[in-house]
């Protein structure tokens, strides 16, 4: 790992010889601002040698002219002023940097978006903005320091916690792509929930055989080590090069070294103790009974399901999912066993989302099992061998004999959520579920660099879809370990520990917990791989002592007088 | 990144695809072309935005939306005045700066050799107009859950705000009615200026004495028309006048799916669509009232029955249990919705101003012959197969699918999809074939 470069101080005004370029984007800026008398003006401020206007900046000429001017008229700085940084700053700082300027020597003024399209019909009052923005825009690129990429090394291998669909499907994956996995499982045997199931919807699967499938796929694979009745006990280091921790059921302990992290700890069924009169016995869970049917055949007449018990509600505001799903396989399954059975399943809103799921609505109500809704203020009652329900459609209470009551609780975050959400320093959801970057683009990844989520860990699963998960969180985890090296922005915090007092004020605000505080020292540290540059630390630091590169005070102060003028 | 291009034959296998790929002709140079929209400000042909859904205009040369990638733009040459109508035009091609406009550019075919591929190719929305009984094409202020998303987008045809598209188009229609009545009355002024008196003083002696002479029954005719065109005007200006956000508004659920007629499957994404519509709509306007009608709401996803929840209880929306049976319409444009409330059972109706289908999630056109030319299966729903256990393996090894040209599925499980068929695909590429190999042909 290399350091970053820079100089403090003031820089000597011999040394800073600015170049601006302002763009007209075709008519986007030049068609509202007058961009001539803008290049007039750039030119007369302080520090600038050479400006002129293009056509287009960001054209193959427009680059042209920065790469030559930097060359011609000894450029150390580089101004565009033109469209968001957003989009084309990474292409003017590869231009600065191929005709040899150090890329963060280069500054962007956005006068199209921030200026001529929100100015359209006041062309002068609008160039006079652009005029302030652009002397801004020099005034903090005067102070700029040259700054070098943070490069890592990393090593080619991953933890993947968890050994049941998810986790099997990761380690799968990643294994094939020739990465070495480490797969922790807590249980003394891989497969997870999947391996009391009966079997898989639609197809019939035996689930057994699936999971066993994968199982001996999985560790007939040399790369792949399986550590059983083992847990991670310490996770330390950055993304790339994670110092992991396995402790194994005899208490011995492995230190190990890996680039990425995948979560895959699956998630454990509700037991409604207290609830429904559930007993074990003839009142038992969907997953119960999914143990009874994989054993043989489930003997009874009447049978009754009910919906939601736990979920839903107060305590757990979540739907689980699946439990639909469940159910409607079961109760097809039931029938197959016994044609004659009577099959009643009550709810509250029936979510066989889907195609195939759907599908197994359809069949089961053709295959007689019945589906009735029920209101969640007016829950069924269990007693006496009678389910007594009131059905709103017909406006009448009814009774319902059964031999056999279902439960379809929800599937629930495992007990040790919490360490291992403290250990990996990664958030969960009011419901102790993982909680993903972002809910919609990033659903397998942590906001952490290099640790991934996939199967009920995340949220309730189905087989398929867990599976799915566990092969696209080896993907995502992929996209770093295919790497050669990590490249890292060097725009990150720094402490001045001849200042710092170790109050340790920064270390709460960090969204990434990239500050840790040094006892030896008394001062605080930042992980300049961890820290992403959001400005927190620096902005909250009582004494001064963080600075974020990039946005110095020196840079920023220059830029906020040179605004007023 | 080839956009704009289609698949048009597929040789070899796993491993060692050979497929040839139609780069349509957007007569416009990608290389060239700035995107700074220049062709489309001064193209004189106006044809109707699709992105849009037809609420607002775009021109022959025309980017699909703004942040569309790549950037450039296209001319549409059965629109196009020089490419489609054989005129004399060229406008673009004389603004772009860039010189970027090329009306001789052709299709282009390219061969790539690929290990894997993966089918991303989406899905089509059902055709709101095959139920005719929710009245959409009849009656305008019945939309689909797209056209509402697009009033409700600040950038939209609608700058954001929700209005019924009855009185959006009798607003639009104004300037030409108000073109039409002067040209109208202009045409009266003549007649006045020639007889030296006034058009209602001639037309009140025209009717009392019937006066005779080819002028005088054709100024009377001008009279009439320029009366007629003057009345309209005035009731349109009071339609417009009386013109106010569309506060009252109802979603009707599984419009195309969960039914035996069309699709019996689910669409997964409709019932979240919906309420984040309402939530939207009444963050517009926290007056309105807003329904969602469906059978069962299908909160399944992460967040989402808490979202459902929050729904009833922060902003009001009002879920009721029902398959709308009809939408019906009164004289002023006001949409009804007929249903049985089925935990009330009773027979109800709502009068609304707009009704917002949520039309279902329909294979793509492009699903059938694409496996055609891939040799793949469909399944029952039409929808490229796949088994459970291999979520994203289709019929055939080293070709993956994800989305919702599998199944419908929403944003989230695409996504984690779409990583999932990228891994398949590394793996494939990675040099397990002959593993792969094997698994592939247990589906088959």
């Amino acid at each position: 790992m290399s350091g970053t470069a820079g100089t403090n101080g003031n820089p000597k005004t011999s040394d800073v010889r600015i170049g601006v370029f302002i763009c007209h984007c075709g008519s986007n800026i030049a068609g509202y601002l007058d961009c001539e008398a803008l290049t007039r003006y750039a030119a007369t401020l302080p520090g600038v040698v050479y400006a002129r206007n293009n056509l287009y900046t960001c054209s193959e000429a427009g680059i042209g002219e920065i790469q030559k001017a930097i060359g011609e008229h000894k450029l150390t700085r580089v101004v565009v002023a033109s469209c968001s940084p957003r989009t084309h700053q990474p292409l003017f700082k590869s231009a600065c940097a191929q005709a040899g300027l150090n890329p963060y020597l280069f500054e962007m003024v956005n006068i199209r978006n921030q200026c001529s399209w929100v100015h359209m019909r006041e062309r002068e009052t609008g160039t006079q903005k652009a005029m302030d923005l652009v002397r801004m825009g020099v005034a903090k690129a005067t102070f700029l320091e040259a700054q070098e990429d943070i490069i890592s090394s990393l090593v080619r291998r991953a933890l993947v916690i968890g050994g049941g669909v998810a986790g099997l499907s990761a380690t799968e994956a990643l294994a094939d792509m020739g990465m070495e996995v480490f797969l922790v499982e807590k249980q003394a045997a891989l497969g997870g929930l999947v391996k009391s199931l009966y079997r898989l919807a639609p197809s019939g699967e035996s689930a057994a055989d699936l999971v066993n499938g994968l199982i001996e796929l999985v560790t007939s694979k040399p790369k792949v080590k399986v550590f059983l009745e083992s847990e991670v006990t310490h996770v330390g280091g950055v993304v790339g090069n994670y110092e992991i921790t396995i402790k194994d059921a005899r208490g011995s302990e492995s230190k190990e070294l890996v680039g990425t992290i995948i979560v895959a700890t699956g998630a454990v069924p509700f037991k409604p103790e207290g609830l429904f009169g559930y007993n074990g016995e003839n009142v038992i869970t969907l997953f119960e009974l999914e143990e009874r049917l994989a054993k043989g055949v489930v003997e009874a007449w009447n049978i009754v399901f009910i919906q939601c018990v736990g979920a839903r509600n107060e305590q757990r505001g979540y739907c689980s999912r699946i439990c639909c799903v469940t159910a409607a396989k079961n109760a097809l399954y039931l029938k197959e066993q016994n044609p004659d059975a009577h099959i009643n399943v009550l709810y509250r809103d029936i979510q066989t989302y889907g195609t195939e799921n759907e599908k197994m609505l359809w069949d089961s109500k053709g295959k007689g099992v019945r589906y009735d809704v029920y209101d969640a203020k007016r829950p069924p009652v269990v007693r006496d061998g009678v389910v007594k329900f009131y059905q709103p459609l017909m406006g009448e209470a009814r009774e319902l004999p059964y031999d056999l009551v279902v439960l379809s609780t929800p599937l629930t975050p495992p007990a040790d959520v919490p360490s291992l959400s403290r250990l990996m320093r990664i958030p969960v959801d009011q419901h102790n579920f993982f909680l993903e970057a972002h809910a919609k683009l990033r659903p397998l990844d942590f906001a952490s660099d290099g640790i991934f989520l996939c199967g009920t860990a995340r949220y309730p699963a189905t087989v398929g879809e867990a599976r799915a998960q566990g092969l696209g969180a080896a993907s995502r985890s992929g996209t770093i370990l295919f790497k050669d090296k990590l490249i890292n922005s060097p725009l990150v915090a720094a402490i001045d520990d001849k200042t710092c007092v170790g109050c340790q004020g920064c270390l709460g605000v960090c969204p990434y917990s990239a500050i840790e505080y040094v006892a030896e020292t008394g001062v605080c540290r930042v992980s300049t791989i961890l820290c992403k540059g959001c400005g927190n630390c620096a902005s909250t630091c009582p004494s001064s002592s963080v600075k974020l590169k990039g946005f110095t005070p020196k840079q920023m102060l220059s830029q906020i007088r040179a605004m007023a003028g | 990144m080839l956009a704009y291009s289609e698949v048009e034959k597929v040789e070899g296998d796993v491993g060692d695809f050979r497929v040839t790929v139609r780069k349509k002709a957007r007569y416009v140079d990608e290389g060239k072309c700035t995107g700074c929209g220049a062709c489309a400000e001064k193209c004189p042909t106006v044809v109707s935005d699709a992105y849009n859904m037809g609420f607002a205009n775009a021109k022959a040369i025309y980017r699909y939306f703004a942040q569309g990638i790549p950037s450039t733009y296209t001319i549409d040459a059965k629109a196009c005045r020089q490419l489609g109508q054989g005129k004399k035009c060229g406008v673009c091609a004389r603004i772009c700066q860039a010189g970027a406009i090329d009306h001789k550019q052709e299709d282009q075919i390219l061969e790539m050799s690929v290990g894997a591929v993966i089918l991303a190719t989406g899905y089509e929305l059902f055709d709101a107009r095959r139920i005719p009984e929710y009245g959409y094409g009849r009656i305008p202020n019945v939309v689909t859950a797209l056209e509402f998303e697009r009033f409700l987008s600040a950038s939209g045809p609608t700058d954001g705000h929700v209005y019924r598209p009855s009185d959006l188009k009798a607003r639009n229609a104004l300037p030409e009615m108000e073109k039409a009545v002067q040209k109208a009355a202009r045409d009266l002024e003549k007649y006045e200026q020639r007889f030296s008196r006034t058009s209602d003083d001639f037309m009140a002696q025209f009717e009392r004495e019937s006066l005779e002479g080819d002028d005088y029954v054709k100024w009377a005719a001008q009279v009439k028309e320029h009366r007629s065109l003057a009345a309209g005007l005035a009731k349109a200006k009071e339609v417009v006048e009386k013109m106010h956000g569309a506060h009252r508004i109802a979603f009707i659920q599984c419009v195309g799916s969960r039914d035996i007629r069309f699709n019996r499957h689910c669409s997964v994404f409709c019932c979240m669509h919906a309420i984040k519509e309402a939530m939207i709509a009444r963050e517009h306007d926290k007056e309105a009232e807003v329904y969602i009608l469906g059978m069962d709401i299908r909160a399944v996803g992460k967040g989402s029955e808490e979202y459902r929840v929050r729904g009833a209880k922060e902003v009001g929306l009002r879920y009721i249990r029902t398959r709308v049976a009809e939408v019906t319409e009164e004289a002023d444009r006001t949409p009804v919705i007929w249903y049985e409330d089925t935990k009330e059972r009773i027979v109800k109706k709502i009068p609304l101003d707009l009704v917002v289908l949520s039309t279902g999630c329909e294979p793509s056109p492009a699903t059938k012959p694409l496996a055609g030319l891939f040799g793949l299966e469909v399944n029952d729903f039409g929808f490229f197969k796949t088994k459970a256990s291999s979520p994203v393996d289709t019929t055939r090894p080293g070709v993956f699918v994800c989305g919702c040209a599998q199944a419908p599925m929403d944003i989230p499980e695409s996504v984690a999809q779409a990583s999932s068929a990228a891994a398949r695909a590394a793996q494939v590429l990675s040099g397990s074939e002959p593993m792969r190999l094997a698994s592939c042909k247990e589906i088959g």
